[in-house]
């Protein structure tokens, strides 16, 4: 059975790196970046979103790619629902 | 290849009649797992592209009711879940060791934090409720556009936030109360110690869905907290 | 493996146990498969009873029949009986459950538990869908449109919502099991490429069911909570936008039509090669135009909504998408016709549905690039032409492919062949009862009458006589298999293991299967339809 076990060191950095930045989130909210706010506060999620895929949902250490597979096909599949609805939105003379 | 898992003298307890062995029961659990959450990836997409078409449509009225949210609590709470998530992770890892003492404080220990970010987020919504902000017949939005103060806000657009607001943490929150049942059981089973290196398979993929509902606040929290607060 | 004699019965999933424990409390996927076949079975008639209704009430051009409150209900319940509680379960939980285990060579799913799961949730939503029919019935269309269905109706949809609801999770469990056991399960040697394309097609169709079903589900919960509570997510008089709704509706129900469809195509991919005695033309083409379907279908939902307010831009790119999805569908079309050509061929049952299948489909499909042309789906969009087109597809391609596929495997299921007389017969009148009563609907959407209207123009009449005519010559044709399946279990002859001397792991083993499947777990080391080193049945097959 091999299964790789991350050692705590790893996991508290990555708790830590999580916290350090939901602070940024919140901070830089009260930061004018114009348009730009938005486009931060989601490039922040995503990060934090990865490490715990990553890391904590072992993603990274998993032995086939089928679950990388699963993953990105689901949020690929969700960017076509948000996308291809943004095509008629965004387009509407309205 | 073996013929029945019966003739093997020493098979696990826990391996089931139709797999050959162990890993292959393990490997279709987890793929099983990941799979269910692909499916909740798009449940909550749905809300999601709701929530991006009417922000697009409704930017001031949804930064003013951003505006009148908590964010202390909000940023507290992603903290709270993101303990919960190195808590979960520690006691896959004490099972994956053998270690029955560390698994159970760590279960207990992120029941303890799912707990308190579902109570924080009563406090939150008990206070929407004396502010009139749940959608209904008493909704009433008070607030103005961030740098506008004088102009008034679209009581119809707020409530489409609220409602979207209430649907999205609602919809989380009871994901987070079915992991806390979960957990519970967990806890339960941990403590007469179920689990070893061997079989741990219930509490890795319930870890891999609690990291998913921490995933979905990751996300919601700056959506529903953080629209325009620079002003 | 001599025929069992008359006394001594070799033991197999059917006779292992008795009584009805034993039935409501298995995890043995065959006999879930039979579960669901009775239970949707029931379920294809009270569907069939309000399509019946509908076409009473339109053998004369006034309303006479019923009111127009209840003309609403009868075709919005037909539709949803038809769409969630027959077809998109029929083959997938029927021979899907019963075929996946035993093609790959697995002692079962992935899940067994989970699979009777799936059912129980099936049930629960069944009732609660009889229920909301019983007490009143919703009126909204399947379509659920807002606001009416939100703000309007006086109907119970929240009833018939939840009820789809939990539907929706028994979809969503069955397409999981399928995915994990396949790429689990398979037995030493059964590599991707070996598998059958009947796989490869509920491949495909799982993952539609997962990643599509989440989003109705969603959709539903707003709906429910908008209705309870007025919220105006919907509502364009409280703010909202009525076709965010059509939106996340369409996102999986546009995908819902692949899942409905893409079994099928499985089937007659399984019954054409055996009944030409040749392997299949493009294995390879044949499987990725599965996949391709599958993720091709989740890019063309607004074709629904090409009058309903959505841009120019965005009309003009589902458009071209549309086209886009056809291509596979027309793949595999070429690889049946190839491979039928120059085969021996046997004019079986399951040959005459597969047939019908190829025929009908080719319309359906065909009539379906017309209504992605924005040009004519203005005139046509609305009226009984898309009636026609989609029922050509779900009627005459998913319910022949679904005959077909009982007739195939029938033998495999029940240890028994059905009357193969009866069985072309059957299909025969299948065949003529649908286009008798499909084909007059094409001609009338085209001269204007628009659907779901319970009274029309006195110069419609003669067309609609005509279907109506039709639709109880079907009726005859769907009645006939349930009576000669139901008399084969007792008087039909005893199948052999293989009575069609067709490929494939199910065969190898004896009919009924035992409750594990296999004696020996098997090892591949022969490709997939492999007819070439196949021997035809020795035995006539037809008899009885």
């Amino acid at each position: 059975m091999s299964e790789h076990i991350v050692s705590v060191k790893a996991n508290v950095a990555v708790w830590l790196a999580l916290l350090v930045l939901t602070g940024v989130t919140t901070g830089i909210a009260f930061v004018d970046l114009g348009p730009l706010n938005t486009i931060v506060a989601l490039v922040i999620a995503t990060c934090k979103a990865l490490l715990v895929v990553l890391i904590f949902m072992h993603v990274k250490y998993a032995s086939d790619k089928l679950v990388k597979v699963v993953v990105i096909a689901a949020v690929f599949f969700l960017m076509l629902l948000l996308g291809l609805s943004l095509a008629d939105y965004s387009t509407r003379l309205l | 290849m073996p013929d029945s898992p019966i003739a093997v003298a020493h098979h696990n307890p826990e391996l089931r009649h139709h797999f050959a062995d162990m890993e292959q029961q393990r490997d279709a659990s987890s793929l099983g797992m990941w799979l269910f959450l692909a499916t909740e990836i798009m449940f909550f997409g749905g809300m999601f592209c709701a929530y991006l078409i009417y922000r697009l449509w409704y930017f001031p009225e949804f930064a003013a009711a951003s505006n009148s949210l908590d964010i202390t609590l909000g940023t507290a709470n992603t903290a709270v879940l993101i303990c919960s998530s190195l808590t979960v992770v520690l006691a896959v890892r004490a099972a994956q060791l053998g270690k029955r003492r560390a698994q159970v404080v760590y279960l207990a220990l992120t029941l303890v934090l799912g707990l308190a970010f579902l109570g924080v987020k009563g406090m939150e919504w008990t206070s929407k409720f004396k502010e009139h902000h749940i959608p209904g017949p008493s909704f009433h939005f008070e607030g103005s556009v961030p740098g506008h103060p004088g102009q008034a806000v679209d009581q119809q657009h707020a409530q489409i936030f609220f409602s979207l607001y209430f649907a999205m943490t609602g919809m989380h929150a009871l994901h987070m109360i079915i992991g806390v049942g979960i957990f519970s059981y967990l806890l339960y089973y941990a403590w007469k110690g179920r689990y070893t290196p061997e079989y741990h398979t219930p509490l890795e993929n319930s870890g891999l869905y609690w990291h998913f509902v921490d995933i979905v606040w990751i996300y919601l929290f700056p959506l529903l907290y953080l629209i325009d607060r620079k002003k | 493996m001599a025929t069992a004699a008359i006394t001594l019965e070799r033991e197999n999933y059917l006779n292992q146990e008795y009584g009805i424990k034993s039935w409501l409390l298995t995890v043995d996927h065959k006999r879930i498969a039979l579960l669901y076949l009775l239970s949707i079975t029931f379920f294809f008639f009270i569907g069939g009873f309000f399509a019946l209704l509908i076409r009473l009430e339109l053998l004369t051009p006034a309303g006479d029949l019923v009111q127009a409150d209840t003309y609403n209900k009868l075709f919005t319940m037909h539709g949803q009986v038809m769409v969630f509680f027959f077809l998109i379960p029929s083959i997938p939980a029927v021979l899907g459950n019963f075929l996946v285990p035993l093609m790959i060579g697995a002692k079962d799913l992935a899940f067994p538990r989970i699979n009777l799961l799936s059912w129980y949730l099936y049930i629960i939503a069944g009732v609660l869908m009889l229920h909301c029919m019983l007490t009143g019935g919703v009126d909204t269309g399947w379509t659920f449109y807002t606001p009416f269905s939100t703000a309007f109706s006086n109907s119970k949809v929240i009833e018939a919502g939840l009820a789809i609801f939990i539907s929706g999770f028994s979809s969503i469990l069955t397409g999981l099991n399928f995915v994990v056991t396949i790429h689990r399960m398979r037995a030493p040697g059964m590599t991707w490429s070996r598998l059958p394309l009947f796989i490869w097609a509920h491949y495909a169709t799982s993952i539609i069911q997962l990643l599509g079903t989440p989003v109705i589900a969603v959709t539903l919960v707003l709906v429910v909570l908008e209705r309870a509570l007025h919220l105006g997510i919907f509502d364009p008089t409280r703010g909202g936008d009525p076709l965010l709704f059509q939106h996340l509706f369409w996102f999986y129900s546009h995908p819902a039509v692949y899942i409905m469809i893409l079994p099928a195509m499985g089937v007659v991919t399984e019954i054409v090669p055996c009944f030409s005695r040749k392997r299949i033309f493009g294995y390879n083409f044949v499987a990725m135009s599965s996949i391709g379907i599958a993720v091709l279908g989740f890019l063309v939902w607004a074709h629904h909504m090409f009058v309903a307010g959505i841009s120019l831009y965005a009309a003009l790119i589902f458009s071209a998408l549309s086209y886009l999805v056809a291509i596979p569908s027309a793949i595999k079309v070429f690889n049946w016709t190839a491979t039928m050509y120059k085969g021996s061929i046997t004019f079986s049952t399951p040959m005459l549905y597969a047939f019908g299948f190829i025929g009908l489909f080719t319309m359906g499909g065909l009539t379906g690039l017309f209504l992605a042309a924005l040009g004519i789906d203005v005139h046509v969009t609305d009226t009984y032409f898309v009636i026609a087109h989609f029922h050509y597809i779900m009627v005459g391609g998913a319910v022949m492919g679904y005959l077909g596929g009982m007739h195939f495997w029938w033998p495999k299921i029940s240890g028994r062949m059905y009357p193969e007389a009866l069985g072309r017969l059957a299909a025969l009148i299948v065949f003529l009862g649908f286009n008798l009563t499909f084909f007059p609907q094409f001609i009338l959407g085209y001269l204007g009458m628009p659907r779901r209207y319970w009274q029309y123009p006195p110069e419609f009449q003669v067309l609609n006589v005509l279907s109506t005519a039709g639709s109880t010559i079907l009726a005859v044709g769907y009645l006939l298999p349930m009576v000669y399946f139901l008399w084969s279990m007792r008087y039909g002859k005893i199948a052999p293991a293989n009575p069609w001397g067709a490929s494939g792991l199910e065969w190898k083993t004896t009919s009924p299967p035992p409750t594990f499947n296999f004696e020996q777990p098997p090892v591949v080391d022969w490709e997939a339809y492999d007819y070439e080193n196949t021997a035809a049945p020795q035995e006539a097959r037809f008899a009885g």
